[in-house]
């Protein structure tokens, strides 16, 4: 009752037509920035970040919610014409849509995608509308030291991502904290980490540093490795589905919003292993499990819907905690503080016209992506061909001028090349990149937490120990000792489905090279599994 | 096969310098940390030190750790993507055309102005990366940067320095 009056006061808010106009062509922009090859949705955002500067805040927001899901489309519509995924999450995309094309049904794999992540968006943007006012409520009694716990938590998740290497998490969060740290300490006033320079004293724009890493760094690494051959882009008309394929895509699209929004809300989630479940799921309940590896439709409508659905859920612990789970969301959270917005449990009382104007634009953004996107896929699929010398030049000129923008300062911009500098290396080394965003963006937010819980308990550790924050040590425990636990674990206890997904993820990683790494770790528990599945069988 | 075998093993020491950099700046966190006076308001252990010495503790363990799983053999595996061609070396002539593009536009960008500086950063980052039609090029550059400057001017109210071309835009 009370979530859907202040929805209708959201919609109110949202459909004024300034408000909608700046949704749509957040939309418009996002898909046709996201479609661009080599850049995922996290880099959409962070480009078009300083074009929303001189508005106000709320209908920045607005129109971020719709650079958010045409960011994602234009992943998509990437990952299947190309198969060049923008982010972990579209990886699964990419295997059986890309294929789809290639049979000559790259309209219907584009229409699924559209359609499914516009059930999938519709229903997770309605759940938040229910869950995010009762989870607020909660998380208002929620005290300094559970929150400290809960970021933390968040940290060694983003971290400890499914096929990736935890060392190489670790040293990227410990990076992202470091660029944190720079800057006036907000409870002393002493300077930390500025070496007397004084442009560094307010502490390292956020643009700058999502810029330089996403955008300068990809466009550096992709120059440095050029593939100097003409693009192979598959024509693509209309897209349409068939009486069957719309059979075959309804249930995938249900169930992938069931698997995704879950994921999307724990902050500890992502989007990565959500995809993965439903695309096992989706191959485990087809009739036509021979089609899979071959274009399966079921495997990019359930994948696609799983992916929307989890970045509405994700909306649940930014709008509600200010704690992002996926890069996008992330940047997304700059952006918030950026207008000298608190995010935290008092945003729902503090500003519920911008968090339900918000809300009533994911969906105004859902509903334009398929209105816009179902008849101008030929459109964005002729950006496909822009060529690349022009596609990477464009890139480094409107990352120069977003961070330029942000405060008209050329010092930035010598910044935004080190950091650009610092990304070329970590992807060069294999660091994932998203680590070091979250730790550069709640870093210092979660210094804030530990130190106001201190002064509360003037200064006793044990102020920091609640029954909560215990039991979020708990978890952050075994998720750092998970190899261990692992093999401490009886072999039936492990769900199959669940191993089924680590399995699909590690295969496709090696396929696409997507990912960020292998480690020894990751080699001896591959090795150690060999025994005990030829004990199974 | 010889080649990529030694290929391995050349970016297995060089990641040895990934472990080296992330210790060094490990042990400038923790320096800089230590330099900082206590401060009087801060109550218990916390201070404006502390959390600097966990992050550059934790930098320099990671180092460690990354380290010992480098000599052990683990390997980052280089990011993959469609424009990127993993077989090759990197091009460092290619980046170093960009890194000079982009420093010219940061130095001259309070000079000349966006419209000229943007122009000549478009420019020469497309010439790096290898298209060779320069007036089709120079159209675009300042199509796009004088594009921009009247967009960020005029329609979204964000000052871009003008510079020479005062007066005439």
């Amino acid at each position: 009752m009370g979530a859907f009056s202040e929805l209708a006061n959201g919609f109110a808010t949202a459909l004024t037509p300034e408000n909608l106009m700046f949704a749509l062509l957040g939309v418009l922009l996002g898909t046709a920035i996201g479609v661009l090859p080599g850049i995922g949705p996290a880099m959409t955002v962070a480009l078009l970040l300083p074009l929303t500067r001189s508005l106000d805040a709320t209908t920045a927001l607005i129109m971020f919610a719709g650079i958010y899901y045409g960011g994602m489309y234009g992943g998509s519509t990437t990952s299947i014409l190309l198969n060049t995924p923008g982010e972990s999450a579209s990886v699964v995309t990419a295997l059986e849509g890309n294929k789809m094309a290639r049979a000559g049904r790259a309209a219907q794999a584009l229409a699924t995608a559209a359609i499914g992540s516009f059930v999938a968006g519709s229903i997770a943007t309605l759940l938040l509308a229910l869950v995010a006012p009762t989870v607020a409520n909660l998380a208002v009694e929620v005290g300094q030291p559970d929150y400290f716990a809960v970021m933390v938590l968040a940290f060694i998740a983003v971290t400890s991502v499914l096929g990736s290497s935890r060392v190489r998490g670790l040293a990227s969060l410990a990076l992202g904290l470091t660029i944190g740290l720079v800057g006036i300490d907000a409870t002393s006033g002493q300077q930390r980490l500025t070496f007397g320079i004084p442009e560094l004293a307010d502490g390292i724009d956020v643009v700058v540093v999502a810029v330089g890493l996403f955008a300068v760094g990809e466009a550096l690494w992709t120059a440095a490795h050029l593939r100097r051959r003409p693009v192979d882009v598959i024509p693509v008309g209309n897209p349409r589905m068939n009486r069957s394929d719309w059979r075959r895509s309804w249930k995938p699209w249900l169930r992938g919003t069931a698997i995704g929004f879950p994921f999307g809300a724990v902050p500890a989630g992502g989007a990565e292993i959500p995809t993965f479940l439903s695309y096992v799921t989706e191959k485990r309940l087809s009739k036509h499990p021979e089609e899979f590896g071959h274009g399966a439709i079921e495997g990019v409508a359930g994948p696609e819907a799983t992916n929307n659905a989890s970045a509405a859920g994700g909306m649940v612990p930014l709008l509600t905690l200010g704690i992002p789970t996926t890069a996008t969301a992330a940047v997304l959270l700059a952006a918030i503080t950026s207008f000298g917005i608190e995010p935290g449990p008092q945003l729902f009382d503090n500003e519920p016209e911008l968090v339900w104007g918000l809300i009533a634009s994911l969906f105004i953004g859902n509903a334009a992506l398929l209105l816009l996107n179902l008849p101008l896929a030929p459109v964005w699929a002729k950006l496909l061909r822009i060529p690349r010398s022009y596609l990477y030049a464009g890139i480094l000129f409107f990352a120069s001028l977003g961070a330029y923008a942000a405060n008209a300062s050329p010092f930035d911009l010598l910044l935004l090349l080190v950091i650009g500098a610092l990304g070329f290396l970590m992807r060069r080394y294999g660091l994932p990149v998203l680590p070091a965003i979250i730790g550069v963006i709640l870093g210092p937010f979660a210094e804030e937490r530990l130190r106001t819980a201190l002064q509360i308990s003037n200064g006793e550790l044990s102020g920091l120990i609640t029954p909560f924050s215990t039991m979020v040590y708990a978890i952050v425990v075994l998720v750092l000792l998970w190899p261990l636990v692992r093999r401490l674990l009886p072999r039936k206890a492990t769900v199959p489905v669940l191993a089924d997904a680590v399995h699909e993820i590690e295969e496709a990683h090696s396929h696409s090279g997507t990912t960020d790494a292998v480690s020894v770790e990751a080699r001896a528990r591959k090795g150690a599994e060999k025994p005990n599945g030829s004990d199974g069988s | 096969m010889s080649s990529a075998s030694s290929g391995a093993r050349e970016q297995g020491r060089s990641e040895l310098g990934v472990a080296l950099f992330l210790g060094g700046l490990g042990v400038l966190v923790i320096v800089q940390a230590l330099l900082l006076e206590e401060s009087l308001i801060a109550r218990g252990p916390v201070g404006p030190r502390t959390v600097p010495l966990v992050v550059g503790g934790l930098l320099v363990v990671v180092a460690a750790f990354l380290a010992v799983d480098v000599l052990r053999g683990g390997r980052g595996e280089p990011e993959g993507g469609e424009d990127v061609d993993l077989t090759g070396r990197s091009d460092w002539r290619t980046i170093a055309m960009l890194v000079a593009a982009f420093v010219a536009n940061a130095l001259l960008i309070e000079p000349l102005g966006w419209p000229v500086s943007g122009a000549i950063l478009f420019w020469g980052s497309a010439f790096a990366l290898g298209s060779r039609h320069p007036v089709r090029d120079l159209v675009i550059a300042v199509v796009l940067s004088v594009g921009t400057w009247y967009l960020f001017v005029l329609v979204l109210g964000i000052a871009l320095p003008v510079g020479v071309l005062e007066g005439i835009l």
